[in-house]
């Protein structure tokens, strides 16, 4: 029996079926790359093979690493994504408008069935959306941009499978958090895993992207979920077409020989991880009292409008706490609009937010609010790696931004679900 | 001969290539490779020299400058109990070797931190000096094995479009 993972890879090299363990080429329906590992570092390869990209089509180029411009260095690399983006002829460009893992689905381009290689880590998030998308490196990017194809090796499927029905203030982060520490970060074996399970299908699309993004943190190579009526609705309020087949990619039971990891949604806590590694994960509780200094909302996993929304319901009427600040960078300036309109930044705003660009920012460690030494943060993105987020000696904890909302009132790390208790 | 450098710890792409230094030039970047967890690293590895990893080596971001600095300062030759998969591509696509050591037999003892060693990539072997020891790795798939001895992806494609 045929997994999704194998029915979008057989489609995509061009055979009726394939195993796992086999080596493939297969043709490429989209290609996405941003400021950093992008124009920057695939043009000088392009030129020493004398190509032009395979189908001006079929790129999408995002600016969001180096945004804000804040330096000479930066002002050239935009510069020069601009200039290759013209000389490509390449329409589907979003310069500085958010993050690309969220602009790309945000903007259409992402469909059930597709296949897609994105030049980041975190472009299994693309699997939200039934679509096998895995990230490479920017000498394979070029290589994709010059012939529109790459080898792979057919993974098998692992498969998490969520029952029960979460509770409130727990969310698809603290889901992914769990299941880091359960299989750990090389639990993926840099093979497909796929998302089931009731708990799945009842999340916003905005939140399984969350889950699929974090395949990235359990090594695997991509996260599918199988596509539904959500995710038809979403690619339609894209602007996206949605392809006539559509069904056939809701493929999600279990071959009979696969891995499949049980989890249960009515029994998790929120989750917090400590520093370095996301499988550092405890339920919240565990770290209360722990003190820090920045609360950051963040990042194309945490900084969506959903996370935006739910810090929001936490914070509505609430102020932070004196010792701690709070940095809140939307994901996308299409969902800082939806947020600036329904009164969600506002909320954020009178309780003490201070907002930074649509970008990566403090998540790579660039710019200037990146973590300084000895800082703690407390935060909604993905990874949190010694160094990764400022200096070395800085440290950070991950959390869901209900999570790091409530935290930020107390000025201590707590369970959301206490803070009610607590702050009234 | 080249100096083995063996890490227990798993190295993510962070230390390997310090986001900060991620907009410098490579020979810039390559200087703070692995800084954070083994300071001398950069200033003392020289051309030849072995990487020993431990489980899910290169973890982290899709940033090919993990492998390229690694290149960049002459490693011959990353050995691993596990690769993340992307910066095992990458390594791949660069013309970096990287092989995956088998679980069983384990690596002798003597293959400690700061041994000569040497590696041979046509028989796949690690050699090390004192005492004479040697491992025989498994072989990567021709089509692997080609990518690299061609000198990386680039120069494969080169090679390919210069044949049509
Ligand atoms: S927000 Fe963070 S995790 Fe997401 S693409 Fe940017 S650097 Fe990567």
């Amino acid at each position: 029996m045929n997994t999704l993972a194998q029915k979008i890879i057989a489609n995509a090299c061009n055979k009726v079926s394939v195993e796992p363990g086999e080596i493939v080429v297969c043709k490429v329906d989209l290609a996405m790359i941003h400021d950093s590992g992008g124009p920057r570092r695939v043009k000088p390869i392009l030129e020493k093979l004398n190509r032009k990209v395979w189908d001006k089509e079929k790129v999408v180029v995002v600016t969001d690493h180096y945004v804000p411009i804040e330096s000479e260095e930066t002002r050239a690399i935009q510069e020069l994504t601009q200039k290759w983006v013209l000389d490509q002829d390449i329409n589907n460009f979003y310069d500085q408008q958010g993050i690309c893992h969220v602009v790309v689905p945000e903007k259409g381009h992402l469909k059930p069935g597709m296949f897609c290689v994105g030049g980041d880590s975190h472009s299994p998030t693309g699997g939200a959306f039934g679509a096998y998308m895995f990230g490479v490196g920017a000498t394979e990017m070029a290589g994709v941009l010059a012939t529109g194809e790459i080898w792979l090796k057919v993974p098998e499927t692992i498969f998490i499978r969520w029952k029960g029905k979460l509770d409130n203030l727990v969310t698809a982060k603290d889901m992914m958090l769990a299941t880091c520490r359960q299989i750990g970060m090389g639990g993926g074996q840099y093979q497909a895993i796929q998302y089931i399970g009731e708990a799945i299908y009842n999340l916003s699309i905005q939140e399984r992207m969350t889950m699929s993004n974090m395949a990235a943190e359990l090594g695997a190579q991509t996260g599918l979920i199988a596509p539904d009526k959500k995710t038809v609705d979403y690619i339609e309020r894209s602007d996206g077409q949605v392809p006539k087949n559509w069904m056939e990619f809701c493929i999600d039971t279990p071959t009979s020989n696969a891995t499949v990891f049980e989890f249960d949604a009515s029994s998790l806590s929120p989750q917090i991880a400590a520093p370095h590694s996301p499988e550092n994960a405890e339920n919240a509780e565990e770290f209360s009292n722990t003190v820090f200094d920045i609360a950051y909302i963040g990042a194309c996993t945490g900084a969506k409008y959903v996370d935006l929304a739910a810090a929001a319901s936490v914070l509505k009427g609430r102020r932070i706490a004196s010792s701690v600040s709070l940095k809140v960078a939307p994901a996308s300036l299409q969902d800082e609009k939806k947020a600036l309109n329904d009164g969600t930044l506002k909320i954020l705003q009178d309780a003490g937010a201070e907002f930074l660009p649509n970008s990566c920012g403090i998540c790579a460690g660039y710019g200037k609010d990146r973590l300084t030494e000895g800082q703690v943060c407390l935060s909604s993105t993905a990874r949190n790696f010694q160094g990764r987020m400022g200096a070395p000696s800085s440290r950070v904890y991950l959390a869901s931004p209900y999570t790091v909302a409530a935290s930020a009132v107390v000025g201590k790390m707590i369970d959301p679900r206490e803070l009610d208790i607590l702050n009234g | 001969m080249g100096r083995l450098w063996l890490f227990e710890e798993t190295i993510n792409t962070d230390v390997l290539a310090p986001g900060f230094y991620m907009k410098s030039p490579i020979d810039e970047l390559s200087k703070h490779c692995l800084e954070a967890i083994r300071p001398e690293f950069a200033s003392n590895v020289r051309k030849g020299d072995v990487i020993l990893a431990g489980e899910n080596m290169g973890v982290g971001s899709s940033r090919e400058q993990a492998a390229e600095v690694l290149k960049f300062l002459g490693v011959s030759c990353i050995i691993a109990k596990s690769f993340a998969g992307i910066f095992y591509r990458n390594a791949i696509n660069l013309g970096l070797p990287v092989f995956t050591l088998p679980s069983e037999p384990s690596l002798p003892k003597q293959f400690v931190d700061g041994s000569f060693v040497n590696f041979d990539f046509d028989s796949t072997t690690l050699n090390l000096e004192q005492p004479s020891l040697q491992v025989k790795l498994d072989p990567l798939p021709k089509f692997l094995r080609e990518l690299i001895t061609d000198g990386g992806l680039v120069s494969h494609l080169e090679k390919r479009f210069s044949e049509k």
